[in-house]
């Protein structure tokens, strides 16, 4: 059976909810033409071979209705035989049935779909972020989101408050008070002044050496 | 006569099941541990959340996108051309091969994929088989530094070295090679870069037949691959598996035997396949495949048109002003080459507006890139099916039963990397 077969045999079973094949560079294609049926179709595809997904591809036809296309390649990986399924999502709409039932690999693709477009699947058990981190506000992968990216009222760097390990096998200062104290993170130019100072004061250095050993120096008290 | 030795191989699934038994007993509180994203047994930057009764885990939860980078949205605001150097940061450890999947799919695209000069298909071939060399090398090494054999760390990495002299000969640089053009190649390879090729193989048929005594009847390391990490065969098809993966559990797929492109046709070559689908298995195809790989290399310095030096001047690039770039002599000498760089450089290659699937076979496994055209120089829309991150996907249901220093033996057996991962 060949790939144009397999793509009849899904048309005959549908009938107008398929359109015709296309074909390009040797890819059959069939448009599935309302998306709350696609777990059907790909159910019905499973059944007559298609046990092998590619891959779940999404594109943002930004400025057109309906706004997202989701492509499925499916294979027959005991012959070989490859069909591509499209289907259209409107945007108010955002939403079609998952497909993870039928193959489990579809679990990674559409949490990232969901990440990436911000296009959900119903019945998904586990919808959650996957390459993005967990409460990030925008959909990178949406013609609308500029290349340089979005400011987001999360803090840049991942830690903002001291480690719970004070200093662990961080770099830090020689001497200092205590571990606490010599944690890079809640060091200042300022606080390392103050304790460069009283150190060079405990040992009664010269002035030469001052601000040249570590750090931005003693600061001149007024 | 040869003396023939049984190895008595405990059971480690049994001792495993065993161990989930006695564990059930004992109603503890269960465990969770933060394994990653800084560990040196998940090469890279995969985390994983893992629940433990006791020493056994109950529950694995992958955590990627450490190393996201934002290659596909890249990759719509740039010309086809612009996007090669981004495919040596996919999979870091076979750019080469990355290089020649992402020229092949935008070929296709053109619809020039089967009309390559033969000198570029075997060169692109001979890149791709030393880049599976070099992943899988870098790959066992790893995997048998975590499991406790450091000594073929090294010997596989002497071995590496070797072929990143033979992608400095060709491309000039040793990681980020960007060697394939659409329509070609860069440039030719070097005068003596066959002789090269052939030195090394003279000389890692020796590395690779010690690496199999250090390791494939080594009781310590059977001990701890066999019978873990069980990916029976339709699971490996329901979780769309690919590369040695898949192969490790018996299924007989790979894209240069049942969808052969560039001169994969004319090269005599067997594919590995496993029985069982265990962390050994994969060991296996693995070794297996360098050695074919060894095979398809020699057949092509041997086939390869225009011989060694390339006396007869066969072009390693299709020779159309409207998708290679014309020699820079006549840029400078003719108006008509001197607009087509021009459009070229400017506006990149004009591609037709459609789209694409093409799947490379990877070291790594199928990776494959979806090409939307609008037409013009610039993809629409860029999709990377990208082998680690499916493979990876696999994990939350492979790890549940196993002991938690089976984890890096999993992990190794999968030979995945977070570049390509997450793009």
């Amino acid at each position: 059976m060949s790939a144009l077969e397999s793509a009849n045999k899904i048309k005959a079973k549908f009938g107008a909810l398929i359109s015709e094949p296309t074909e390009f560079r040797g890819e059959i294609t069939v448009t599935v033409a309302d998306a709350e049926k696609i777990f059907e179709v790909c159910a019905y595809a499973k059944s007559i071979g298609f046990n092998y997904l590619v891959d779940i591809s999404s594109i943002d036809n930004y400025g057109e209705d309906p706004r997202w296309t989701l492509i499925y390649h499916l294979r027959n990986i005991d012959n070989g035989i490859e069909i591509i399924l499209k289907t259209d999502v409107s945007e108010e709409k955002s939403e079609l049935p998952s497909v993870l039932p039928v193959w489990r690999t579809s679990n990674w693709h559409e949490r990232e779909i969901y990440d990436m477009m911000g296009i959900r699947f119903s019945g998904h058990p586990d919808l959650r972020r996957i390459l993005m981190w967990e409460g990030y506000p925008y959909y990178p992968l949406r013609k609308d989101f500029p290349l340089a990216g979005k400011p987001s009222d999360l803090p840049g760097v991942a830690f903002t408050k001291i480690s719970p390990m004070e200093g662990g096998p961080f770099v830090t200062i020689a001497g200092g008070n205590d571990s606490i104290a010599r944690e890079p993170r809640v060091r200042t130019p300022e606080s390392d002044a103050v304790e460069f100072n009283a150190r060079v004061e405990a040992r009664g250095d010269n002035k030469e050496a001052r601000g040249q050993a570590f750090g931005p120096g003693p600061v001149d008290k007024k | 006569m040869a003396h023939v030795q049984d190895i008595e191989i405990r059971d480690t699934a049994a001792r495993t099941a065993a161990a989930v038994e006695e564990a059930q007993d004992i109603h503890g509180e269960k465990m969770v541990l933060n394994m990653g994203p800084s560990h040196p047994a998940t090469h890279g930057v995969l985390r994983i959340v893992l629940e433990l009764d006791g020493e056994v885990i109950t529950k694995a939860d992958p955590d990627v996108g450490y190393l996201h980078r934002g290659d596909e949205k890249i990759a719509e605001n740039m010309t086809y051309t612009q996007f090669i150097p981004y495919t040596d940061r996919l999979d870091y450890l076979a750019p080469l091969a990355n290089n020649v999947a992402y020229a092949l799919a935008v070929e296709k695209l053109l619809g020039i994929h089967d009309k390559l000069p033969p000198r570029c298909q075997y060169i692109r071939v001979m890149c791709a088989e030393l880049a599976r060399i070099s992943s899988h090398l870098l790959g066992l090494g790893a995997f048998a530094m975590d499991t406790g054999a450091v000594t073929v760390f090294l010997l596989t990495f002497t071995e590496r070295e070797k072929i990143y002299n033979l992608a400095e000969a060709a491309s000039g640089a040793r990681l980020t090679t960007s060697y394939t053009r659409i329509g070609g190649l860069m440039r030719d390879v070097p005068p003596n870069w066959c002789a090269m090729v052939r030195q090394f193989l003279k000389e890692f048929a020796v590395a690779l037949a010690e690496a199999h005594t250090l390791l494939t009847r080594n009781r310590i390391w059977v001990d701890r691959l066999r019978d873990l990490g069980v990916v029976s065969k339709e699971m490996a098809i329901d979780y769309a598996l690919s590369g040695p993966n898949l192969r490790g559990s018996g299924v007989n797929w790979d894209a240069r035997k049942n969808q052969p492109y560039l001169c994969y046709k004319d090269l005599d070559f067997d594919v590995a396949l496993g029985s069982v689908g265990d962390c050994y298995d994969r060991y296996l195809v693995r070794m297996e495949e360098m050695k074919q790989s060894m095979r398809i290399l020699e057949q092509c310095v041997n086939k390869i048109p225009g011989g060694d030096e390339n006396k007869s001047h066969e072009p390693v690039s299709i020779e159309d002003g409207k998708i290679t770039l014309p020699s820079k002599t006549k840029v400078l000498s003719s108006m008509e080459e001197l607009i087509h760089q021009f459009m070229l450089v400017t506006e990149g290659v004009n591609c037709p507006p459609g789209e694409v699937y093409f799947g490379h076979e990877n070291p790594k496994g199928e990776l494959g890139f979806y090409i939307n055209s609008k037409g013009g120089g610039v993809p629409y829309r860029l999709k990377i099916r990208a082998p680690s991150f499916i493979n990876l996907s696999i994990l939350g249901e492979l790890m549940p039963g196993t002991m938690i220093s089976d984890v890096p033996v999993i992990l190794g057996s999968l030979d995945f990397v977070m570049g390509e991962s997450d793009r």
